[in-house]
């Protein structure tokens, strides 16, 4: 028998690591994306945190992947070459009511197995976070939880899944899946039919229209806006954990976290969408308002002059509020959809738990021998010792070329970036965080522009932002 | 590595840098100079329009042609030079500063630094206006850059969000390659940038300026296809019943120019300039280090920024050669209607100059130092620095004091 075609609908983070898990075994792993690149769904604007576990109840399918994924994470992101700072969180208690909230949150951790949580007195939390809120009651201590870059780690685990066999098509949208007699059979894609055996529906903001092409009906998405604002390097250090406050039942609350970059973010907001909002990722006057305030209750010195940007994430929130994992009655359709926080945290765990322990099963798949869990992390010369950069160098002088001053990024480094498959400002970007930082590329994106233009032959006229039609130049002037 | 010795190092070799480098090499040192781009100029280049130079040159130049003015200077004075070479760090106790190029990683030893890095533009994030995150929407500069130097257009109908003087001069190159401006908008009152540039990029061309507007949001996914501007009250709150559509794909932003100071983290700052706190020598409060140029305070003028790169040029290198002696100094206080100013203190014994510029338009005034005047002035704008000589006896008569408030009194 052939091996089976797989195709995974959807290149965020939690597709491109079910794409990486299936290429373990003999099949054709392909992974189909709309976009013109990997981790531009929800994934690439969201809290970022791997979060340690404690706020989803027990009995939830959340609870029941969110620990174990966090547990993973130390060696996936040493696997795949991903930052991942364990920089632990804090539940702010401010008002009398919250210290049960957090005597609760507490309990309802150790329920879900996590270790390490405290609960710390004011003098504690002084100490740790000097910026903090002085009327600060206490705070749970969660030693466990982390950051990391969610589409690094999508770009990266994609790149794993074709390194070991897999084949990642972008702008490939799926827009019909075809069943007979109970069982997946084709998806139409990007105008064509291909036959598939398998399909895993990890399509973010739409993985219930995918489900309703496969006739899998269920209630739709409730786009569920996070409004952000980012603060600039100069004021990272200002907090070292993530800050939470006591949780509402909506979400989270707005928080205050180090990025892995060393800035500062503020957010996310909370507020239910149409169900037809799905690209509504604009931000408002009143959430970035409301951002500012929950920021402050919990930081009151946060300085504002520094903000780099603003911008909005969409949770894909079922009515239950709870991830959507599994088999379908359609033979052959699984899902990993509704993926909402702590979706990122959670993804390896349900990429290993759905095929490893339910597809590779179902469909008695073998171990492929050669399976390649490494993949090469991008070179970063500053972080290199000044040995191997200057050898680094010699070998190629573009290492030597800052060609993002902000973030201190090489011409050698964009150059890369593009030979991994970047295409666009923005594909650059979340690969090389050049023009990441506090000019917003206001000084690099001209030589940015050039690198493409150059390393791709194609003009710069015809380089695009982000998605399809954000072109950023018309011309040549007087042509 | 071994570190290189060098009497003074000058980073950056924009118009300021420059006449730093020349200025130090003339007065004896060993001077080196590091600039990032490949050709020495900074922002010159890409300013292809005339108006430098009147007061150094008493010639009107364009940008390239002053900066080859400067770099003719330059390279008679025997500074050793190197660009594609950017600093990337500065280690103030070890007096250490680290660079790399295509040739390699470089550290050297500076006796004295002058830090003429420039400045940025400020992002449209910064100002937090809500809405999605198109494309189209560039800071002026980057604009100019592209449009002046790769020979790109960034769009067919833009509009200017911003009266600084390099929002009004792209909004005058983008109309004569063609493209279309809707308006130049500006929250303010008045007008950011010089009142020549008003008359000369819009006026001339029936360019709309409107003053007291702003964008509250952009519209459009994947280009920009929009923007809402409203009319701000006196505070420069947007009011909403005065919002109106204005159909554009390019949002070209000239908001603001920040100091590039964020490798010299350990140089105390002004806080209105935004910039290190320098004294009459422009010498920061590291001793070893002077400012000089935009990263000090935005300045109008060129020529007022070679200027202040000629003295921070020669002052760095006596202080090299162990012959500037610490004065005692006579710190600057602001009094009303002073917004930027330079230097922040004064010495009894040296030759005194002060630069500043007013928080809102006045007519007549006085600027006074210590209560005494020192000039007297038609009528002062924000676009406008005013540049003052402080005579002798004045300094002299400062003696003994520790501050002296600046304040400019209408009249
Ligand atoms: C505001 C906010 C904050 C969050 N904070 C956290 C946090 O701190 N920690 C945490 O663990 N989780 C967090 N989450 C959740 C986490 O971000 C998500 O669970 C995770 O990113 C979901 O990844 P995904 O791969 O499922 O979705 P996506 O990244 O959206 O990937 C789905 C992909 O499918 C593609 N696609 C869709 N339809 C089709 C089609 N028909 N054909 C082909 N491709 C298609 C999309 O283009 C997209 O790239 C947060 C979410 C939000 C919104
Ligand atoms: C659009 C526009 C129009 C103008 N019009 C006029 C006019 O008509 N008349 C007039 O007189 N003036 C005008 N000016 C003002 C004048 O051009 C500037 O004030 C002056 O050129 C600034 O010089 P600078 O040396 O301070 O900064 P810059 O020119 O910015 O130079 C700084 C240099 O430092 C380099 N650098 C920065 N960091 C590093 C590092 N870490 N390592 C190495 N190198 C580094 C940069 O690459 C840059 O070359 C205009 C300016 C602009 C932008």
């Amino acid at each position: 028998m052939n091996a089976p075609r797989v195709a995974v609908i959807g290149a965020g983070v939690v597709g491109a690591l079910i794409a990486r898990e299936l290429c373990r075994y003999e099949a054709e792993v392909l992974l189909l994306e709309r976009y013109p690149d990997v981790g531009w769904g929800v994934t690439k604007a969201n809290s970022a945190i791997v979060h340690a576990g404690f706020h989803d109840a027990p009995d939830s399918v959340r609870a029941q992947f969110c620990g174990h994924g966090n547990a993973l994470f130390e060696g996936l992101c040493e696997e795949l070459g991903v930052p991942l700072l364990r920089v632990g969180s804090w539940v702010i208690a401010l008002h009398k009511a919250d210290l049960d909230v957090l005597e609760h949150l507490k309990n309802q951790g150790e329920a879900n197995g996590i270790r390490g949580l405290e609960i710390a007195s004011p003098e504690e939390l002084r100490t740790h976070e000097p910026a903090l809120n002085p009327k600060v009651l206490a705070g749970l201590w969660a030693p466990t939880a982390g950051i990391t870059e969610p589409w690094a780690l999508a770009i990266a685990a994609a790149e794993n899944a074709v390194a070991n066999g897999g084949m990642l098509l972008t702008e490939h949208e799926v827009t019909d899946v075809e069943v007979r007699s109970g069982s997946i059979r084709a998806l139409s894609v990007a105008g064509r039919r291909e036959s598939v055996d398998i399909v895993v529906n990890a399509a973010g903001l739409y993985t219930d229209r995918v489900a309703a092409m496969a006739g899998v009906n269920g209630s739709p998405l409730i786009p569920r806006r996070g409004e952000y604002i980012l603060l600039d390097k100069a004021v990272g250090g200002l907090v070292r954990s993530i800050l939470f406050p006591a949780p509402n039942p909506a979400s989270k609350g707005i928080l205050v976290l180090p990025t892995v970059d060393g800035g500062i973010l503020l957010g996310p907001t909370a507020e239910d969408l149409p169900p037809e909002a799905r690209e509504a990722t604009d931000t408002t006057t009143d959430g970035l308002r409301a951002t500012v305030d929950g920021a402050r209750r919990l930081v009151p010195s946060l300085d504002l002059s520094k903000t780099v940007k603003t911008f909005a994430g969409l949770r894909p929130e079922s009515p239950s509020e709870d991830f959507l994992l599994g088999p379908t009655p359609v033979k052959g359709f699984y899902q990993a959809a509704a993926m909402r926080s702590p979706g990122l945290t959670a993804a390896p765990a349900v990429a290993r738990w759905l095929v490893r322990e339910v597809i590779a099963p179902e469909h008695g798949l073998t171990s492929r021998s050669r399976f390649n869990p490494y993949r090469p992390a991008p070179r970063r010369p500053f972080e290199l010792s000044d040995q191997a950069w200057a050898a680094l160098i010699r070998e190629d002088p573009t290492y030597g070329h800052v060609a993002c001053h902000c973030n201190q990024v090489t011409e050698g480094e964009v150059v890369e970036a593009i030979r991994r498959g970047a295409r666009t400002l923005d594909g650059v970007k979340f690969r090389t965080r050049a023009g990441f930082g506090r000019c917003q590329g206001g000084s690099c994106a001209d030589t940015i522009l050039h690198i493409l233009s150059r390393e791709l032959g194609v003009n710069p006229q015809d380089i695009a932002q982000g998605p399809p039609g954000s072109t950023i130049l018309s011309g040549k002037v007087r042509p | 590595m071994k570190p290189a010795a060098v009497d003074v190092l000058v980073v950056g070799g924009g118009a300021a840098g420059m006449a730093a480098a020349s200025a130090a090499a003339e007065a004896g040192a060993h001077t080196c100079l590091l600039e990032r781009g490949r050709v020495l100029g900074g922002v010159l280049d890409q300013c292809i329009h005339p108006g430098f130079g009147l007061h150094r040159y008493r010639a009107e130049l364009t940008g390239p042609e002053f900066a080859h003015r400067l770099r003719e200077e330059l390279s008679r004075s025997g500074a050793t030079v190197r660009s594609s070479t950017e600093v990337i760090s500065v280690d103030a106790t070890e007096r250490r500063v680290r660079a790399v190029s295509p040739q390699g990683l470089l550290d050297l030893q500076p006796q004295a630094m002058v830090w003429a890095a420039g400045a940025r533009e400020r992002p449209l994030g910064a100002l937090r206006i809500p809405g999605p995150r198109p494309a189209g929407v560039f800071v002026a500069g980057l604009a100019q850059r592209l449009v002046n130097i790769q020979g790109l257009l960034p769009g067919r109908r833009a509009v200017v969000l911003g009266s600084g003087d390099i929002g009004l001069i792209m909004a005058r190159r983008l109309h004569l390659e063609g493209m279309d401006v809707a308006a130049v908008l500006e929250i303010k009152p008045f007008p950011g940038g010089l009142l020549r540039n008003v008359v000369q990029c819009l006026e001339d061309f029936n360019i709309p300026l409107l003053l007291q507007h702003t964008v509250t949001a952009l519209h459009g996914r994947s280009r920009l296809e929009g923007v809402t501007v409203a009319s701000v009250d006196e505070e420069g709150r947007p009011r909403p019943e005065t919002e109106a559509f204005i159909a554009a794909d390019t949002l070209i932003l000239s908001v603001g120019l920040i100091p590039e100071i964020e490798l010299v983290p350990f140089l105390p700052c002004d806080p209105a300039n935004q910039g290190p706190q320098v004294n009459a020598w422009m010498q920061t409060r590291a001793p070893w280090v002077f400012s000089a140029g935009n990263c000090t305070v935005i300045y109008d003028l060129v020529d007022s920024v070679a200027e202040a790169g000629g003295l921070a040029g020669t002052q760095a290198a006596r202080y090299a050669a162990g012959e500037l002696d610490q004065e005692s100094e006579i710190v600057l206080t602001r009094g009303e209607n002073v917004l930027h100013m330079v230097p922040s203190a004064l010495s009894p014994g040296t030759p005194g100059r002060l630069a500043l510029r007013v928080s809102r338009p006045i007519g007549p005034a006085h600027v006074t130092v210590a209560g005494q005047v020192v000039t007297r002035q038609p009528g002062l704008r924000p676009s406008e620095m005013v540049e003052i000589t402080l005579k002798k006896e004045l300094l002299a008569s400062l003696d003994g004091a520790h501050e002296a408030r600046v304040e400019v009194v209408p009249t």
